[in-house]
């Protein structure tokens, strides 16, 4: 991780990231590839931010759906029944979500290890119980339709061809580009706090809560801080989530949906901005390629966790980076 | 600078320090030294905020510091190391270090998520400030390393080198001897000379006699939480009290 952390190879990690990015619809073939690949970056945006507080901070948010169903039902919400355009909507929603991530940060982020996960996780229930409950604002367990999004009256609808300078442009086509686009801003506001005094005093919160104390981190508001930003990254990718898909319903809310996130953390590598993005193509990629398996889904994700817990507890992009630099170092007889 | 009144701290029937009254005078080297489950850092946790005692006063250059959390302390000047190292091991060591200026680093919010200008200018001087401070305790030859790869030695004065970069007034050492070879320990005392050369003061706690002895200007015995004896390393060696103490006698 060393290599990630110098400016050098981050600004390489991310024009590769880049690279791909502006590469895959070249080869995507269908609507349906551009929507995995839609969903797929709007998710591993919100994970990415997820990966701050755990993977950095070393906090466990068991409850993250939460954040991102919030999100995704101020916009739907906002916009269908208050007459919100879009953007106001999505930022309602993110300040709202700062204000009840630091109301409940505060004394949750209080709690250690197991107490933490198991409150983050009640909270997380609650979340979708309420969804599911109040029907009459939240449309209950039938779900609610979301506006296409639009900004300063352009509607970007995934069922519209577009004419931009000459070439028409499908809507999956604009979808994925914003998409793209969203993740890359996303990677780059994570990797430039990871980098600045505020991601060190987070690590250290992690590697040693009373070391940075000593010195004069009050690790009480960065927990706090964290919890803020990670809750705002969800709910950012959750309204995009819901204008891109047209219809959310309590879903999104679950527990089950909260374990997908985190698997895709502990999957990728923890502390490992590159490697979340990895976790989540990977289990979002996994239940298309075994749509058979759809009834297990849950199971597989518990399996993967266990797995990648016991054979791989750095993650997969990390894991593979060490494998990488230790064949680097024993090829040629390099100073270590 | 430091001045320790009437401090009581238990834990359920165990009296770890017991009515316990001294004084740090500024600039210097003052050990506290006892046998083992004295409560020598008990002391050192209730003089950083670690612990809150029961009863009695901790005064920083004459302010009542009782009750503040260490991260105010540290704002205050004051830091430390442990017996049982923390360090970032999530980190490298030049970034450890990088941390210990947490308190001189005013990053605003945006600047930090936009990596403005002034951020990079400011990181670019905390590391080398920081790179310095590594030279200077002696694991220069580490500031690329991942924490986790470096020998126990070098990490001992790397969390120094950590605790030196908050520009602290006051530093207390704990154990910094313990597990250090002989020529680890030798460099250990110049360091520590050198430290307090630079008009921080030193406390610390210590089992090596030698050191202590020939570093220390003041020393506190500690046995069962009282004060056994302060002196001069002198005033220390011939008290029968210590001797008694020390030898079981």
């Amino acid at each position: 991780m060393r290599h990630m952390h110098s400016r050098w190879g981050s600004q390489i990690s991310f024009l590769s990231l880049a690279l791909v990015l502006v590469a895959l619809p070249f080869v995507m073939q269908n609507d349906f590839h551009f929507d995995i690949a839609t969903q797929i970056a709007i998710i591993a945006a919100t994970v990415v931010g997820l990966n701050l507080l755990v993977g950095f901070a070393g906090q466990v948010s068991l409850g993250h759906a939460a954040f991102f169903a919030i999100g995704a039902y101020s916009s739907a919400i906002l916009t269908s029944r208050y007459g919100f355009t879009p953007l106001p909507a999505m930022l309602a929603g993110a300040v709202g979500v700062a204000v009840l991530a630091l109301i409940l940060g505060k004394p949750i982020l209080r709690l250690k290890g197991h107490y933490l996960s198991m409150a983050t996780l009640g909270l997380g229930i609650i979340i979708a119980i309420i969804i599911n409950n109040e029907g009459w604002l939240t449309g209950g367990p039938d779900g609610i339709p979301v506006p296409p999004l639009s900004v300063f009256g352009m509607e970007l609808s995934i069922f519209e061809q577009y004419e931009i300078a000459g070439y028409t442009l499908s809507g999956t086509l604009l979808w994925y580009i914003l998409a793209a686009g969203l993740l890359l801003v996303a990677v780059w506001i994570a990797q430039n706090l990871i980098d600045s005094p505020i991601g060190r005093a987070l690590r250290a919160v992690h590697g040693s809560e009373v070391a940075a104390r000593v010195v004069g981190v009050d690790t009480t508001r960065y927990k706090a801080l964290v919890f803020v930003i990670s809750a705002v990254y969800a709910s950012v990718m959750g309204s995009f989530f819901a204008h891109y898909s047209g219809f959310i319903t309590p879903q999104i809310a679950s527990f089950q949906h909260s374990i997908e996130l985190i698997t895709m953390v502990v999957l990728g590598g923890m502390a490992s901005t590159y490697g979340v993005i990895l976790g989540a193509a990977l289990l979002l990629l996994l239940p298309q390629l075994l749509t058979d398996f759809q009834d297990y889904e849950m199971m597989m994700f518990g399996l993967i966790l266990m797995l990648t817990m016991i054979f791989m507890p750095k993650g997969l992009l990390p894991t593979f980076q060490q494998i990488l630099r230790r064949a680097l170092r024993r090829s040629p007889k390099t100073d270590p | 600078m430091i001045e320790v009144c009437d401090l009581d701290k238990s834990f359920g029937g165990l009296h770890a320090v017991d009515q316990l009254s001294f004084c740090v005078e500024a600039g210097q080297i003052y050990a506290v030294i006892g046998p083992n489950g004295a409560g020598k850092t008990t002391l050192f946790n209730l003089m950083t905020g670690l612990y809150i005692p029961d009863s009695g006063q901790i005064l920083l250059e004459g302010e009542n510091i009782v009750g503040l959390p260490p991260e105010q302390l540290a704002q205050k000047g004051l830091c430390r190391t442990f017996q049982n190292l923390q360090i970032c091991m999530n980190m490298t060591a030049l970034e450890n270090v990088m941390l210990g200026r947490h308190r001189h680093l005013q990053a605003g919010f945006l600047p930090s998520l936009l990596r403005l200008p002034s951020l990079r200018r400011s990181e670019r001087a905390c590391r080398e400030r920081a790179a310095a401070l590594m030279d200077f305790v002696g694991c220069g030859n580490y500031l690329r390393t991942e924490a986790s790869a470096m020998p126990y030695g070098a990490l001992k004065r790397l969390e120094i080198a950590r605790a030196l970069a908050s520009e602290p007034k006051v530093i207390l050492l704990d154990e910094p001897a313990a597990g250090l070879n002989g020529a680890e320990t030798a460099a250990l005392e110049q360091l520590i000379a050198d430290i307090a050369a630079q008009g921080v003061t030193v406390v610390l706690v210590e089992h090596d006699m030698k050191l202590v002895m020939s570093i220390s200007q003041r020393l506190l015995v500690l046995d069962y939480g009282r004060k056994l004896a302060e002196g001069n390393p002198d005033e220390i060696r011939k008290n029968p009290d210590v001797i008694a103490a020390y030898l079981g006698a």
